[in-house]
C-alpha cells in the first residue's frame, strides 16, 4: 500500500510491529480498497488526495507522527467522539483515531475476551495483540471513555499492555450530568499538560476549537454538496472522508477538504453527480464505520444507489456541531466544550431521542427514499435502539431496513439480496 | 413480447415461459452441482426477447445469459400478487432461505424479512429430517398429518435437530409423532417471522415447502387470516421474475 520507492519496515519494526503480519494486514486493506474504490467512476479529483492518504496510511503518516514524537510531540490515541481534539491540541498534542474495521488476530482476542464482543472492540484489541497498528505503537497515552459495558472492559484489558487512561462519560444529559461532565474535561485539561509538559492557554485553546471547528466546516460543506440530485459524491467517498479525519494532519486534511467541496459545489451547479439523476437515495444510521469498514456503503452503491448521508460517529455526529467560538475566558472555552461534546446523540446515553429525531431530520433534508439502520452484531446499545429508530422512521414516511451485521465477509451474498430487495421496494 | 424469467434458487432451477404476460410453458430441474448449466439448458430451449433471473444465481445468470436480474423478494411478491390479487403477504419457504413479505397497494412490497443465514426450517432441513427418519419427503408430511401430537424437537438447527431425532429414534418413540414435532416446530417459527412484519391475510403460501401439506395444515390453522397456496408453488418467483420484466 505504500510509496514503492520508500521502505518503511524499519520504521515498522522500531515501533515494534509484527512485519509479517502487519504486511498480510496491509495487503488485504490495500485489496478491499482496491475492490471497493478504485472501482468507482467519476469520482471528484479532489479523492486524489484521500486515495493518496489512504496509500500512506501506514507510510507517510506514520513517518510525520514519528517524526512529530522524535522532536518532542505526544501523540494521544482515542476511541471515541467524546474526547475533545481541541484540549488535546492546546497542549501541542496530536489526536489519532484508534478504532479498527477489520477482523485480525480475533483467535488471541478470544482467549481473553467473550466471542460475543462487536467487532470494533474485537478489531482494535487485535491490532493491538497481533502488533499491526502503527496508530496505537505511536500513541503515548490511549484515552478511553465509559461509553458502553464492551469498551469499558476492554480499556481495563488494553492497560496492562499500553499507557491507558479512562474517562468517565455520564450516560444522561441532566444539568448535573452536564456538570460533572466539565469536571471530567478539565481532568483531561491536567492529564494533556502532564503528557505533553505544556500548559494549555486561552490563546493555544482559542485557536485549537478554531482549528478542530474548520474541520469540521469543511465536512459539513462535502455533507452539505450531498443534498444535491445527483450526488456529487458516492457515499462510500463522503465516508473515506471522515475515516480520514480522524488521523490527518489537521490543517492540511482542512485545507484538502474545502478543496473537495468547492469541487463538489461546482459539480452541483453543473448536474454532475456520481450516479444518474434520479439514483435511489439511502441514510445510514448506527454504529460507527472505522476504517477500512467499507462493506455496507459498498454493497449499497454496488447495487446502483447512492448513500447520501450518514447518522453515525463516522458521520454527521462527528461534524455537525461546532464548539461556541466567542468565549473569553480558559475557563469559558472548557465550559463551551463539554456543552458541545455532551450533545453528540450515542446510544450509550438514554433518552437519546436527539438521535432519532437527526435520523428523521436528516432523511428530508437529504431526500432520501429510504434509511438503513446499521448495527454492529453484540452492540446491545444501538441494536436496542433500532426499534425506536424504525419506528420514527415508519412514522415519517420512510421505509427501513434493519442490518446487523460484522466485519466479516460470509453474509455478502445475503446482505447484498436484503439491500438490494430493499432498493426494489424504494 | 416473449419473456423467460429464471430462478435460480440452492435446490432448483425454476423457468417460466410468458407470452404477452400469460403462461406459455415452465419447467422445473434440480441445481445440482452446476445450476448454471441447468438455466442454459432453459434458455435454449425456447425462443424469448428478454431474460428475468432471480434467485440467489440471478447476478451471475445475468452475465451469461444477459437481460435484468430482480431479487426474490420482489419476485415472489410480483408473482404472488397477480396470482392472487387480494394477497396482503407472501410466505415463501425454499429450498435454503425463508421469506416473508408484505404487499401494500398494487402489490407493491412494502416489507420483508429473511432467514438466510441457516437453513433451519426450510426443505433442506426437511430434507435431512426425513433422512434421518426413514421417510421418503411425501411420506414424512402424510405421517405429520396424521400424527395426533407431537414431540417436541428442542433445536432448529439442522445439525443438532438431525442428532436429536436420532436420539428419539433410537430411543423408540414413534416416528409420525416426531415428525409432526418438526413439522411444528417450523410452523411456530414461522408464525413468527409473520408476526414480526405484521403480515395480514389472504397470505399466498409459496415456494417448494407449500407442497407440503403438514405444512400448509399447520401454517393455516395458526395463521389469523386466509392462507392460499398457488397450484404451481414451486414456480412463482420465476413467474415473479418473468412479469417483472412487463412491468418495467
Ligand atoms: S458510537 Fe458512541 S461510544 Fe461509539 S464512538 Fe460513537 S459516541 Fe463513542
Ligand atoms: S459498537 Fe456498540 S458495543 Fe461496539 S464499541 Fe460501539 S457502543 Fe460498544
Amino acid at each position: 500500500m505504500s510509496d514503492q520507492s520508500v521502505d518503511y519496515h524499519p520504521m515498522w519494526a522500531e515501533l515494534g510491529l509484527d512485519l509479517p503480519s502487519h504486511d498480510a494486514l496491509l495487503g488485504a486493506v490495500g485489496q478491499l480498497f482496491g475492490d471497493a474504490y478504485l472501482t468507482q467512476e467519476n469520482r471528484p479529483k479532489g479523492m486524489d488526495y484521500l486515495n493518496f492518504v489512504l496509500s500512506e496510511v501506514h507510510g507517510l503518516r506514520i513517518k510525520e507522527l514519528d517524526d512529530f514524537r522524535k522532536a518532542g510531540g505526544k501523540v494521544f490515541g482515542t476511541f471515541c467522539l467524546y474526547v475533545p481534539e481541541e484540549i488535546i491540541r492546546a497542549a501541542g498534542g496530536w489526536c489519532v483515531g484508534l478504532c479498527a474495521g477489520a477482523e485480525f488476530a480475533y483467535d488471541q482476542v478470544e482467549q481473553i475476551m467473550p466471542r460475543n464482543t462487536c467487532a470494533l472492540i474485537k478489531s482494535f484489541m487485535g491490532f493491538k495483540l497481533a502488533k499491526v497498528c502503527p496508530y496505537i505503537e505511536s500513541a503515548d497515552l490511549v484515552i478511553g471513555e465509559t461509553t458502553c459495558d464492551g469498551k469499558k472492559k476492554a480499556y481495563e484489558l488494553l492497560g496492562e499492555i499500553h499507557n491507558t487512561w479512562v474517562m468517565e462519560l455520564p450516560q444522561m444529559k441532566r444539568p448535573q450530568d452536564l456538570e460533572m461532565w466539565k469536571g471530567e474535561i478539565r481532568e483531561l485539561v491536567k492529564k494533556a499538560e502532564e503528557i505533553t509538559g505544556n500548559t494549555i492557554t486561552a490563546e493555544s485553546l482559542r485557536a485549537s476549537i478554531k482549528e478542530v471547528n474548520d474541520k469540521r466546516r469543511a465536512l459539513q460543506r462535502i455533507a452539505a454538496a450531498c443534498k444535491a440530485d445527483p450526488a456529487p459524491i458516492s457515499g462510500k467517498d463522503r465516508l473515506l472522508a471522515t475515516q480520514v479525519a480522524f488521523y490527518d494532519d489537521v490543517p492540511r486534511f482542512t485545507q484538502m477538504m474545502n478543496a473537495l467541496a468547492d469541487e463538489l459545489d461546482q459539480r452541483v451547479a453543473a448536474g454532475e453527480g456520481v450516479a444518474h439523476k434520479g439514483a435511489k437515495r439511502v441514510l445510514v444510521t448506527g454504529t460507527p464505520m472505522a476504517l477500512p469498514n467499507w462493506k455496507l456503503h459498498d454493497i449499497i452503491e454496488k447495487a446502483g444507489a447512492v448513500v447520501v448521508a450518514e447518522e453515525m460517529c463516522t458521520g454527521s455526529r462527528y461534524y455537525q456541531d461546532l464548539v461556541d467560538e466567542n468565549a473569553a475566558t480558559l475557563d469559558e472555552m472548557i465550559d463551551d466544550i463539554a456543552e458541545k461534546y455532551l450533545d453528540i446523540n450515542c446510544a450509550c446515553f438514554t433518552p437519546n431521542k436527539g438521535r432519532i429525531d437527526d435520523v428523521v431530520r436528516m432523511a428530508k433534508e437529504y431526500g432520501a427514499d429510504g434509511v438503513i439502520d446499521y448495527s454492529l452484531q453484540f452492540c446491545g446499545l444501538y441494536e436496542m435502539e433500532s426499534n425506536g429508530v424504525e419506528s420514527a422512521v415508519r412514522e415519517a414516511g420512510l421505509p427501513v431496513l434493519k442490518v446487523t451485521t460484522d466485519y466479516s465477509m460470509e453474509d455478502v451474498g445475503q446482505l447484498a439480496t436484503r439491500v438490494e430487495a430493499f432498493l426494489e421496494m424504494l | 413480447m416473449r419473456v423467460l424469467g429464471l430462478d435460480i434458487g440452492s435446490r432448483s432451477v425454476d423457468a417460466v415461459w410468458l407470452d404477452d404476460s400469460r403462461i406459455v410453458d415452465w419447467a422445473v430441474a434440480d441445481s445440482g452441482f452446476d445450476p448454471g448449466s441447468a438455466a442454459a439448458a432453459f434458455v435454449d430451449r425456447c425462443a424469448h426477447d428478454v431474460i428475468v433471473s432471480t434467485g440467489y444465481g440471478r447476478h451471475a445468470a445475468k452475465e451469461r445469459f444477459g437481460g435484468t436480474a430482480v431479487t426474490e423478494i420482489t419476485a415472489y411478491g410480483t408473482g404472488a400478487a397477480v396470482l392472487f390479487p387480494e394477497a396482503a403477504s407472501v410466505l415463501d419457504i425454499g429450498g435454503q432461505d425463508t421469506k416473508v413479505i408484505t404487499l401494500g397497494h398494487g402489490g407493491r412490497v412494502t416489507d420483508f424479512e429473511m432467514n438466510d443465514k441457516c437453513a433451519a426450517g426450510t426443505g433442506k432441513f426437511l430434507e435431512v429430517m426425513a433422512r434421518a427418519l426413514g421417510y421418503s419427503l411425501e411420506e414424512m408430511a402424510e405421517c405429520a398429518l396424521e400424527a395426533e401430537a407431537g414431540i417436541a424437537i428442542s433445536s432448529m438447527c439442522t445439525v443438532f435437530a438431525e442428532s436429536e431425532v436420532t436420539g428419539l429414534v433410537h430411543r423408540g418413540e414413534d416416528r409420525a409423532r416426531i415428525a409432526r414435532g418438526l413439522h411444528d416446530s417450523i410452523a411456530k417459527r414461522t408464525l413468527g417471522s409473520l408476526k414480526r412484519v405484521n403480515a395480514q391475510g389472504p397470505l399466498v403460501f409459496a415456494g417448494g415447502v407449500a407442497k407440503n401439506p403438514a405444512m400448509v395444515a399447520l401454517i393455516t390453522e395458526g395463521f389469523a387470516g386466509e392462507v392460499r397456496v398457488p397450484d404451481e408453488a414451486e414456480i412463482v418467483g420465476a413467474y415473479g421474475a418473468a412479469l417483472s420484466a412487463a412491468v418495467e
